[in-house]
């Protein structure tokens, strides 16, 4: 049993699930490891800039609209909040909701707090907080520096809960602790699931609960012919949506490399049955999706009919993408199971997967169930490709890039598409998850690999005139010259 | 040392933003001895989120950093420092690398300074700043790096190149702007025969036009404080005199003054200076005598008060300006960068005397939370004009205000050379204000 709620911190994913930074080879032999348990990681002696857990941990919590997240940390590790703030206001005037600003507040944590320590600091944090927006909930959001001195959040944030009595949830998110950002996500949820969820009232028979980012709704459409109600979670939610997600008929993930620890554990603890599957991208992840969900819910026949339709409705559209993109082929960076389920999408659309690169790589997800795999899914389904596991490491990236010269170079992960455009490769970033999901995603994004495609003057242009940061030696150099270790046993 | 805040809406980040100094620099290529969030956060929050200035040739993504874990924090990180400036000098193309530390590698007590100087003694063209985060902001690690990289690296030739002046002005990235003001600097020092080094940027020459530094006639600080520590230790290292002007120019009327300034400390004669002031003053007037109709025409409401939520940069530039070439009177102005205690007389002097009879109420408050509440109290009754961030819109929205975004965070426009320093920098802040009042109506 990896989920235990009992415990103020969690395992990171090295631990519990095994997960890896470093690999090169084919993802038929990583899945293979992977199930046997035999996966090493392969460190790199040089590295650049990756991403950490408080980030992560805090995309998921800033956007609750009736909570307040404290990060208890120096000034620098607020330097998402304001990419947060657009996030969060791009998505209100979405979702029709009052346009305001993220509620995010640094403690500011300076040289005297780390020779003091910095718990008082927090304490008239929390407390100011509670008074600027009366939330109905508090997260306070850990640093490296913060758990390098050793602060005793729990100790302050019981104290505050006890005088002010609304939830406040110490989340434990220090950078250097994991070299998987994801963990940031288990971290959130474990917060949410120990202090916030409620055992069940009354269970719904029809709430379908949605771990997401923050992508449009594409699921009401869908689930309209099924009767279902889709509950976006956990951005854009309010304390109370939360409290009640135990009560959900199921719950389903855009992402289990985002949602693996909260939908297991909304099983194991809360009872709400899981959808175990392949993600719902490509044709065949998103039949046995369906089919999985329809049997959790009961609704076996509809599915069947809306598989059927569904597939209908987009055969000729998807064989006309299909000749337009005929000889293509693709690179694609992305986090680990976006990234297979990117593949999918691509596979459908007959576009050659020249090579992908993930951002991590979980051998196993917390429901240890085989039919969630979805690598393994991807090299069943459609057979073997060359896949990289790296943290963002953009040299390596751009030294692959540089060679394999794709059409188009997929992403999903800001920061990374620069390099397709000094590469003079036509980039495309894939901002909302929902986008490529079920039948109508693998339509979705072959007209904007066909439009990229069609015209792709302005990274042309670029790559004339700006130059690459990388010595001629290292272009020259295997992608994989600095990754040390081995694979398997 | 000042007590600090508590902040909400942050408008500057921490002491090792400075790796944005660097990357600022032609060519430099920051190492960065920190934990894995702390680059691309610092990337995020005074690049991406200033105006969506991008990568540039080795920022984002491509910065070698150590991605301190907790084995490094355990047992030290000295090792996996000196692995990754090894690789760094291998795989990055550059002419000149800064190790900058984070909070973990500064907490925990390695000895940066002993791994980089075994690269010096190999002849590595490499430098170090201890910038862990919680040792101050932005400003902060601007002015530490360029402290350290004067220190270990720049040496005096002897050489002394008449004309020649280094800029120390505005912190690259954490003012949005600072590509396109620095380039106008140079343009307006230009203007009167002067030659400008200005360090950072487009065409400033990369690490050569650093080693130049010793060879100036003078250092001109254009700022309120940011610099003058490092005008002071040039003066003590290299005997170069200096001269500080405490507001960036933005307009006709500062503007003016500014270059009559530099010219009398220059030794230029007065003839040239005020040739080329006439000139551009006349272009000047020109283009605003157009936005008269407008101005005094304009029947749907203009911003009875203006309020700056910026640096001391800006704050005194933007009040200046307003004040004295378009006649708009200050509500109050808060001061965000957390200036140290020795510099805010001179500060506060400044927007003492803003025009003739003219002056301002000012706080230095880096807590948004605190401003908010603070102009709330001011309530709707002068149509303010709030220019500050992003953070700020929906607050002039309330006090049924109007709102431009000139300083960090800036997610609500694109900036790629646009600058407000000079005679056409007050015509852009002109047009660009107006605009964002006339799009309200819309």
């Amino acid at each position: 049993m990896t989920i235990n709620l009992l415990n103020e911190d969690l395992q990171i994913r090295e631990n519990r699930l095994g997960s890896i930074t470093g690999y090169h080879g084919s993802a038929k032999d990583l899945s293979n490891c992977s199930r046997k348990s035999v996966l090493n990681d392969r460190e790199r002696s040089f590295t650049q800039c990756s991403s950490c857990s408080s980030g992560t941990a805090i995309c998921q919590l800033a956007m609750i609209q009736d909570a307040v997240v404290i990060n208890h940390a120096p000034l620098g590790c607020s330097g998402d909040f304001p990419e947060f703030n657009f996030i969060n206001r791009t998505g209100q005037i979405k979702r029709k909701m009052k346009l305001k600003n993220v509620r995010l507040i640094s403690t500011n944590l300076r040289e005297k707090d780390m020779i003091y320590g910095g718990n008082e600091k927090l304490e008239k944090t929390i407390k100011e907080a509670y008074e600027r927006y009366n939330p109905k909930a508090i997260f306070v959001t850990t640093s490296c520096g913060s758990g390098i001195i050793g602060d005793d959040v729990n100790g302050a944030v019981e104290k505050a809960e006890s005088e002010l009595g609304i939830p406040i949830v110490p989340i434990f998110c220090e950078g250097f602790r994991s070299k998987i950002w994801a963990t940031g996500f288990d971290a959130a949820y474990h917060g949410i699931l120990k202090k916030i969820v409620k055992p069940p009232k009354n269970k719904s028979n029809n709430i379908i609960n949605i771990i997401n980012f923050w992508g449009d709704d594409y699921f009401s459409n869908l689930f309209e012919k099924l009767g279902l109600i889709p509950n976006y979670i956990v951005p854009f939610t309010t304390i109370t949506q939360l409290e009640k997600l135990s009560e959900a008929a199921a719950t389903i993930q855009v992402c289990s490399t985002l949602g693996t620890y909260f939908s297991t554990a909304l099983e194991q603890e809360f009872g709400v049955p899981e959808v175990k599957s392949p993600p719902p991208y490509g044709i065949l992840g998103t039949d046995i999706w369906l089919r999985e969900l329809g049997n959790i819910v009961g609704k076996e026949k509809e599915v069947e009919e809306l598989i059927i339709s569904e597939k209908q409705r987009i055969e000729e559209e998807l064989q006309d993408l299909r000749n337009k993109l005929k000889g293509k082929k693709a690179f694609v960076a992305a986090g680990a199971v976006h990234g297979h389920s990117i593949i999918s999408v691509l596979k459908e659309l007959g576009i050659q997967v020249a090579g992908a690169c993930t951002w991590h790589h979980d051998p196993i997800l917390d429901n240890r169930d085989e039919t969630s795999d979805s690598l393994k899914h991807v090299v069943d389904t459609y057979g073997d490709i060359q896949l990289t596991v790296c943290n963002k490491q953009s040299f390596e990236m751009v030294n692959l890039l540089n060679r394999v010269e794709p059409d188009i170079f997929i992403v999903r992960h800001s920061g990374m598409s620069i390099w397709g455009a000094k590469l003079g490769i036509p980039t495309m970033l894939i901002g909302d998850e929902q986008f490529g999901l079920g039948y109508q995603g693998i339509i979705n994004y072959g007209q904007k690999i066909y439009d990229m495609i069609t015209n792709s003057s302005y990274v042309k242009n670029l790559s004339k005139y700006t130059k690459l940061p990388y010595t001629k030696w290292w272009l020259e150099q295997d992608p994989f010259y600095f990754l040390g270790g081995n694979a398997g046993e | 040392m000042q007590v600090s805040e508590i902040i909400e809406y942050p408008r500057q980040f921490c002491t090792l933003a400075a790796q944005q100094t660097i990357v600022a620099i032609d060519r430099a290529i920051p190492i960065l001895h920190a934990g894995p969030g702390c680059s691309s956060k610092i990337f995020g929050g005074a690049s991406f989120s200033s105006g969506y200035q991008g990568s540039g040739y080795v920022g984002g993504s491509a910065i070698p950093c150590t991605n301190t874990t907790e084995r490094d924090v355990v047992f030290g990180g000295e090792e996996r420092l000196r692995e990754v400036i090894d690789g760094a000098l291998k795989v990055m193309d550059g002419d000149f690398f800064v190790v900058l530390t984070g909070c973990t590698s500064d907490i925990v007590g390695d000895d940066v300074a002993q791994v980089v100087s075994e690269f010096t003694n190999r002849d590595v063209p490499i430098a170090y700043a201890e910038t862990g985060g919680f040792k101050g902001n932005s400003y902060n690690g601007h002015e530490l790096v360029l402290e350290s990289i004067i220190n270990q690296t720049i040496e005096d030739a002897g050489e002394r190149i008449e004309g020649l002046v280094n800029i120390w002005s505005v912190v690259p990235y954490q003012d949005p702007f600072w590509d396109g003001n620095l380039q106008a600097i140079k343009r307006l020092l230009e203007g009167i025969g002067l030659k400008a080094n200005i360090l950072f940027g487009e065409k400033s020459g990369g690490f050569k036009s650093w080693k130049q530094i010793p060879s100036a006639q003078f250092n001109l600080v254009i700022s309120p404080w940011v610099g003058v520590k490092i005008a002071e230790l040039l003066e003590s290292k290299f005997g170069t005199p200096w001269l500080q002007y405490p507001s960036i120019p933005i307009g006709a009327v500062e503007t003016s003054k500014f270059l009559k300034a530099v010219g009398r400390f220059a030794n230029i004669d007065e003839k040239i200076v005020d040739e080329y002031i006439k000139e551009q003053e006349s272009s000047y007037y020109y283009y605003l005598e157009k936005a008269a109709d407008f101005l005094l025409e304009f029947r749907y409401g203009l911003p009875g008060r203006f309020f700056n939520i910026a640096d001391s940069f800006y704050t005194i530039g933007i009040s200046k300006f307003l004040a004295n070439d378009l006649s708009l009177l200050p509500g109050h102005q808060f001061i965000t960068d957390e200036a140290p205690n020795e510099y805010r007389s001179l500060i506060e002097e400044q927007l003492l005397k803003l025009a003739p009879g003219v002056s301002t109420e000012v706080s230095f408050i880096a807590d948004g939370g605190k401003i908010h509440e603070k102009l709330r109290q001011y309530g709707n009754r002068y149509s303010p004009l709030i220019i500050g961030g992003t953070w700020d819109s929906d607050l002039a929205k309330e006090l049924d205000g109007y709102h431009l975004s000139i300083s960090l965070p800036i997610t609500d426009r694109l900036i790629l050379n646009r600058h407000y320093v000079g005679y056409d920098g007050g015509l852009r802040l002109t047009e660009d204000i107006y605009s964002s009042i006339l799009q309200s109506y819309q």
